[in-house]
């Protein structure tokens, strides 16, 4: 048994530890925001975060969580009102919406780290997570939106 | 996790269960079963005149969509056309995936099979939504005027309202519906006149119903359904496409914790767990021999190699204008080419899943179909029950691109088959691995279209010849056509409207053991590059602009022309532009919409870089433009990721391109700016979904002939 810790909340969890994170969040502790797309860490629908850091949850076994909090999408803001999800919904970004989490969470990630990102800094940031809609576009100008909402909210 | 209160569940339902309780077959809307008008009460006073809207004492209206959401705003449009009539306050619609019934649900423009497929949702809509809204908003109208003892004319209605405005008296839906549910349902409703419109076409005011549950994870797929006590299902799949299972050992598989059974199926071996993660160690854990004595076992190169064998040979005729072969023999100049496209897999964002409950009595199914009645009939009979034992509810669908729409329902099949080899005794939730997903074909078809064109002494087109050459994706299936022929080879080919007095187009239909299946935009995806390719291949020739080459073809299509001139004129062609760059254009017309792009495009390393892509589309009326625009930015990404790079590769029958590794899509880095311009119309309206994507690869490759001097003669681009 291991304990982790996701979106503030520990969870006591049997599994094998080679399970992939991605789905000891879907299938044993019940959280179906993060997507399974690939397995193999190509398209980040799974993407979480470790300690704040996004990481491909498909790809990272249970043994290699130990400590560090776990944040899915469901853990992001009390009411889905994150300036990312916000910008997201101004700008109308989904299509299908499969991969949206996994977007969303590596621009959380982006912004934490470079409240002003460049061009190429999205570019850099998004390039893991694929849309098959298409959405590249509005997810560009949404990460540029949020950035401008969480400085002016600044 | 699951939100299943949708009402078209609960009224299937009530049905159900009444037809299997006694035989007693009961609507609660619309006619009863001699055509009878019924009242349109629903046990909690709600207001459901038709099997469209259902309005709540509380003023939520609820809508139905019968089309799946798969992206491309099916719900929003829809319910965007109830609203409008009904006037409804946008912010209390709700929309929920109908259940299968070809009768209410049926998509007039596939011969009333219940579908989304064929960019037809808003238009096979269009009229039957608006007079959903329209008798709804009567109905309160009437109920307004009799609670009030006013003439129903002298009341006007607001979002959510009806207005009385001689008495300043105001009620709001959810008030009258009780009432309103009383009352005959009329058959007769006007609808507005468009100028009054205060939805449709609107740039705000109707913001997509999904976006929300889609940026903070609620949003249901398929792959988040979870049942009490249900099993993950996991396929060990024959490696080959027709290969059967010879024999197999799951000693292994059984010895892991989690795994719960193994089952073998015709087209594999099963293994089910308690959670995806044991199943999936459990199929990796497997020692299966297969049978591949009826198996493909042909590559793409020797398929492709085949294709152009039948190239040389005469085809089926399918145009044949004047006379090409004498045209050609007389004409000043002649071009010719042979035009090689990959197979293509759909690699939704999703991969391929469904959740089966069977039970004794009948069946519930979760899934994203666009098929749901065909994929019901299928299980139903292999369930030994009647379609109407089998519920289907609808969830949202993480991509498609017509992947859901198998005619011979294979995945859904494939879950109820396992759910069938465990006797119920769980429900099965099949999941697909991105390599299962991929390698599962039903392919968007190779194809070899061979050209020969002839232009006169001026350089103008005197003749155009064109063999087209790939596997029939209709036949074997409902859709298949009693003569043999499969338009769907040659849409956008044989009815292309360029003048040209002397026009030949026939086709073979070679047999391969490689699955195939329409893919965003169908005939298109080949069609449109082959003709737009190759008419630029002829204006070169003739030493002409193409969009002046395309004018002077074109004075008797005047849509066409007008989105020609449309991206023309806003992409500024034949304005300078940085050193080392082109524009190319196309311009097609798929499922009545006519798009135009231009593409500007520099090589980097190598490798053709879209930088910028502007595009004009005419889909008659605009129901939400920003929805338009966002199926035109996404369509180019789909269209222009598989002109770059995407093809599937088979060695010796099997697929080896089976992940994003090997199946290179496009990424962040490779999106253009795409600009989108919408053609004003008052003509009714057309599909978005598909019509975006055929003019990319062609709009790319025509600026890289500008650029290079060279035509693409096979696709991907980059291979």
């Amino acid at each position: 048994m291991e304990r982790i810790v996701i979106n503030g909340q520990p969870h006591d969890v049997t599994a094998d530890p080679s399970t992939p994170l991605l789905w000891v969040i879907r299938d044993i502790v019940g959280f179906t925001g993060t997507k399974f797309g690939c397995g193999i860490g190509q398209c980040g629908a799974c993407t979480v975060h470790l300690d704040g850091a996004p990481v491909r949850s498909c790809t990272t076994p249970l043994s290699k969580v130990g400590t560090k909090e776990v944040t899915t999408i469901e853990g992001l803001s009390a009411n889905s009102m994150h300036v990312v999800q916000q910008a997201w919904d101004e700008l109308q970004v989904p299509q299908c919406g499969y991969c949206q989490s996994g977007q969303i969470m590596s621009a959380v990630a982006l912004l934490e780290k470079k409240p002003s990102p460049t061009d190429a800094e999205i570019t850099t940031a998004m390039q893991g997570n694929i849309c098959r809609c298409g959405t590249y576009q509005r997810i560009h100008a949404a990460v540029h939106r949020a950035a401008e909402m969480k400085r002016a909210s600044a | 996790m699951i939100r299943f209160n949708s009402a078209v569940s609960r009224r299937d339902f009530v049905r159900v269960s009444l037809v299997l309780g006694g035989g007693l077959m009961v609507s609660v809307y619309g006619c009863g079963p001699n055509g009878e008008e019924l009242p349109a009460t629903t046990a909690d006073g709600a207001l459901e005149p038709n099997a469209f809207v259902r309005i709540d004492t509380n003023g939520t209206v609820h809508v139905t969509s019968k089309h799946l959401e798969m992206g491309q705003g099916a719900y929003t449009g829809l319910a965007t056309l109830i609203a409008e009539e009904l006037d409804a306050d946008w912010s209390k619609v709700t929309v929920e995936g109908a259940g299968a019934d070809d009768k209410k649900y049926g998509n007039a423009s596939i011969g009333g099979l219940q579908g989304t497929g064929g960019s037809s949702a808003i238009a096979n809509s269009w009229e039957q939504h608006r007079k959903a809204g329209a008798t709804a908003r009567a109905m309160l109208i009437s109920a307004a005027a009799k609670q009030w003892g006013v003439p129903a004319t002298e009341l006007t209605t607001e979002p959510g309202e009806v207005v009385h405005a001689a008495s300043k008296r105001r009620a709001a839906y959810g008030t009258l519906v009780t009432a309103a549910a009383a009352l005959p349902v009329p058959t007769n409703v006007t609808l507005k006149d468009p100028k009054t419109f205060r939805y449709i076409g609107k740039e705000t005011g109707t913001p997509r119903v999904d976006t929300k549950a889609k940026i903070n994870g609620t949003a249901v797929f398929t792959q988040d359904v979870k049942l009490p006590g249900m099993l993950t299902a996991v396929v060990a799949h024959a490696p080959l496409f027709g290969g059967k299972v010879k024999s197999f050992d799951a000693t292994k598989a059984k010895a892991i914790a989690g795994v719960v059974d193994v089952v073998q199926i015709p087209n594999g071996v099963a293994v089910l767990g308690q959670h995806f993660w044991a199943a999936k160690q459990g199929r990796d854990a497997l020692t299966v021999e297969w049978d591949d004595s009826a198996a493909n076992t042909l590559g793409t190169a020797e398929i492709m190699a085949q294709f152009r064998d039948a190239s040389q040979k005469p085809g089926v005729g399918i145009r044949n204008d004047g006379n090409a072969e004498g045209a050609l023999k007389s004409a000043a100049k002649t071009v010719e080419a042979t035009y090689e496209f990959p197979y293509l897999a759909h690699a939704s964002m999703e991969p391929l899943n469904c959740v089966v409950e069977l039970k004794k009595d009948g069946a519930t199914i979760w899934n994203a179909n666009q098929f749901p009645t065909t994929d019901r009939a299928a299980v139903a009979k292999l369930f030994g029950m009647k379609p109407e034992q089998v519920i289907m509810n609808t969830v949202f669908s993480g991509g498609s691109f017509g992947r859901r729409a198998n005619p011979h329902s294979d995945y859904v099949m494939e879950a109820a088959t396992i759910a069938k080899a465990i006797d119920g005794r769980a429900p099965v939730k099949l999941v697909w691995t991105r390599e299962d997903d991929t390698a599962a074909g039903y392919f968007r078809p190779a194809m070899l279209h061979r050209m020969k064109g002839g232009l006169d002494a001026a350089g103008n087109p005197v003749a155009w010849w064109q063999r087209v050459v790939g596997q029939s994706m209709m036949a074997g299936t409902m859709f298949e056509s009693p003569d043999g022929k499969d338009p769907s080879t040659y849409e956008g080919a044989s009815d292309h409207t360029y003048q040209i007095a002397n026009v030949f187009l026939d086709a073979h239909w070679p047999k391969i053991g490689v699955p195939v299946q329409w893919w965003r935009s169908v005939g298109h995806t080949h069609t449109a590059f082959a003709v737009e390719m190759f008419v630029d291949e002829m204006a070169k020739a003739a030493g002409k602009d193409p969009v002046e080459f395309r004018r002077a073809m074109l004075a008797k299509d005047p849509r066409r022309l007008g989105v020609l001139n449309l991206a023309a004129e806003k992409s500024g062609w034949g304005t300078p532009l940085p050193a080392g760059h082109a524009r190319g254009i196309a311009v097609h017309r798929s499922f009545d919409t006519y798009v135009a792009e231009v593409a500007e495009v520099s090589m980097q390393n190598g490798v053709p870089r879209v930088h910028k892509v502007t595009c004009a589309v005419d889909c008659g009326i605009v129901v939400n433009p920003d929805i338009v625009r966002s199926q035109m930015e996404g369509a180019v990404a789909f269209g222009l990721g598989a002109a770059l790079f995407r093809q599937i590769a088979i060695e010796k029958g099997r697929v080896v391109s089976t992940n994003f590794d090997r199946y290179r899509v496009l990424r962040h880095s490779e999106m253009p700016q795409v600009d989108v311009h919408i053609v004003p119309s008052t003509a009714a309206p057309t599909g978005v979904g598909e019509p975006g994507t055929p003019p990319i690869g062609p709009a790319v490759a025509n600026a890289l002939l500008a650029l290079t001097g060279k035509p693409t003669r096979s696709l991907p681009f980059v291979s």
